[in-house]
């Protein structure tokens, strides 16, 4: 395996809260190497989104935040503001929950698009245009032209959601960050843009952290898992090691909690035996 | 047996000044007495209209709704709300569904003096009662919706509903908001309010195993018409219509990895007034395409 392309070393984040300063993330370290997805998975307030925003260095201002993190090599810490800029779209990419949020109302796909392309690939106009058409195609748009012609509210949530996936795969990061990027999705969606992932990830050699809740998720489409409760790593595995045989009591109640239509039927069974007189 | 809510060929058409949208085309179900139809269906499938139609919250644009046998289109505003006091509704986010400036105890008890308590003491016992039912403190009535956490709030939400003696309690995804633990509790709580008072459940969620525990029968919606309905079993081990097989198999499972590759369109039949149900199995019914027209979905996207 290559060395790893992020790199975090006991990150914890606090906030000054009236009773002393709270920790909602604590002793995390994780690596993520090029060509692989890690997920990071918890319930809410687990602290997985802090974790990938202190990555970004798009931490609230309250937040106080201590450890390393690395990106291909380099410590985020010694960076400028104008470089972490820099390091954001072309060496992370991301991608969030809530595309309508993340996009600008006001501007065409296009210009949303060749922007990125501009400023971190050093492209003119035409080449830009023409990368974001292929992304936009790569993702399964029919007819990019189109797209690149209108505004976000035009566009469907899961198209938007593939819009924000085409503009950071244009911009071919070595790693994405993609935090609960189906969760606002329906399902048939949902699939496509997992596979949407799974297809970045092997045709691009990216390295993906998948922040999500969905136990199912991860089985799905990650290599390793990383859980998360209370701010800390309570568990990290392969997601075969980890999903089929926990070690950790709370792995073991995510998992029991998760509810599958398999499991579903069955617990319907043993309740109409129960109930038979 | 008289269907507790009977819904015949309903249809809701809106029209904005650019288009018009025809969310429900036609939409017929019934729900006995202390059954549970699960409603299920993505975004825009007309799933969630269909839900406030049912307790009186939407008009239809045409249709009948019968409930308890008898007619209530057609009746006066004020003589159909009456009616349908019998249909309460629970609500996806817990947040927004509860008035923050009225005590919890006051939103519970509002709803036992609409339905003709009208002495209060007695109302506020019966709250007492309906909370510690609910799995919260007798005391809760005292406080506000945003000193309670989201699982707290739907169990408040669930004795505000159940509050006025309803027949039938219309629940639009219900759990959606709360995480899997929190979950698994509220659906318990469901269906043991259910059993103990005979409750009729119409349960919309767009989560197959969610419907697949608490539901006794299933209905798949899709662009405004019911395109396949039956018992959970039937429906979940042989499902007919192609966009229920779609749904089914787009939901993660373990021991499946995920190939990757472009994302191609869905090809599904699009569907005309005149197509007719036909019958597979006991009580499991789909609509069959009448004429040969395929609609091709794009990706991602909903037309």
């Amino acid at each position: 395996m290559s060395a790893p392309f992020l790199s975090v070393r006991d990150l914890t984040v606090a906030f000054h809260g009236r009773q002393g300063d709270v920790e909602a993330v604590r002793n995390v370290s994780l690596d993520l190497a090029r060509g692989e997805i890690l997920a990071l998975v918890g319930e809410s307030g687990s602290g997985k989104s802090l974790t990938s925003l202190s990555i970004l260095r798009l931490l609230p201002e309250a937040a106080r935040m201590t450890g390393r993190v690395e990106i291909d090599g380099q410590d985020i810490a010694s960076l400028s503001r104008r470089q972490m800029e820099d390091v954001r779209g072309a060496k992370i990419g991301m991608i969030f929950q809530e595309p309508m949020t993340s996009l600008n109302p006001v501007l065409t796909i296009e210009r949303q698009m060749t922007e990125g392309l501009i400023r971190h690939k050093g492209a003119s106009r035409r080449e830009a245009l023409e990368m974001a058409r292929i992304s936009l195609d790569d993702v399964g748009f029919a007819e990019p032209e189109r797209v690149l012609r209108q505004y976000p509210h035009q566009l469907s949530g899961g198209m938007r959601q593939r819009v924000m996936i085409a503009a950071a795969l244009a911009l071919q990061p070595g790693i994405l960050i993609a935090d609960e990027p189906t969760t606002a999705l329906d399902v048939t969606v949902q699939a496509q843009v997992l596979d949407l992932l799974v297809d970045l990830k092997s045709r691009y050699d990216s390295g993906i952290l998948l922040i999500t809740h969905d136990i199912g998720v991860v089985a799905e489409t990650a290599d390793r898992v990383a859980v998360m409760r209370g701010g800390e790593i309570v568990e990290t595995g392969s997601v075969d090691a980890v999903l089929g045989a926990p070690s950790h009591d709370y792995t073991r109640a995510l998992l029991a909690s998760h509810l599958t239509v398999e499991k579903a039927m069955h617990q319907r069974d043993a309740d109409a035996r129960r109930m038979a007189p | 047996m008289t269907p507790i809510l009977a819904i015949e060929d309903l249809r809701k058409v809106f029209i904005t000044r650019s288009r018009t949208v025809h969310a429900l085309s036609g939409v017929s179900i019934s729900l006995d007495p202390g059954e549970t139809l699960g409603i299920i269906g993505e975004s825009g499938s007309g799933k969630s209209t269909l839900g406030r139609i049912a307790v009186g919250l939407d008009e239809p644009t045409s249709g009948q709704l019968s409930v308890g046998g008898e007619r209530i289109d057609g009746l006066s505003p004020q003589l159909r709300r009456q009616k349908l006091r019998r249909c309460q509704m629970i609500f996806q986010d817990p947040y927004s569904s509860l008035n923050p400036r009225l005590t919890v105890g006051r939103q519970i008890g509002e709803g036992l003096y609409a339905s003709g308590q009208s002495d209060w003491r007695e109302i506020r016992t019966t709250v007492a009662d309906l909370l510690e039912r609910v799995g919260l403190k007798r005391d809760f009535a005292e406080r506000y919706p945003h000193e309670f956490s989201g699982g707290q709030r739907q169990r408040i939400a669930i004795a505000r509903a159940v509050a006025p003696d309803p027949q039938i309690v219309v629940a639009d995804e219900p759990v959606s908001a709360l995480d899997v633990s929190i979950q698994a509790q509220i659906l318990d709580l469901m269906a043991e309010i259910r059993r103990e008072r005979r409750l009729s459940y119409l349960f919309i969620s767009h989560d197959m195993a969610v419907v697949a525990r608490l539901c006794d029968r299933i209905a798949v919606m899709h662009r405004g018409r019911i395109v396949e309905s039956g018992p959970v079993r039937s429906i979940i081990d042989t499902p007919q219509h192609p966009y229920t097989r779609n749904l089914l198999d787009a939901v993660p499972r373990f021991g499946r990895r995920r190939t990757g590759g472009k994302p191609a369109p869905v090809r599904l039949p699009e569907h005309r007034d005149d197509d007719v149900y036909v019958t597979v199995g006991d009580g499991h019914i789909v609509l069959e395409p009448g004429s040969a027209a395929m609609l091709d979905l794009p990706v991602g996207n909903l037309p």
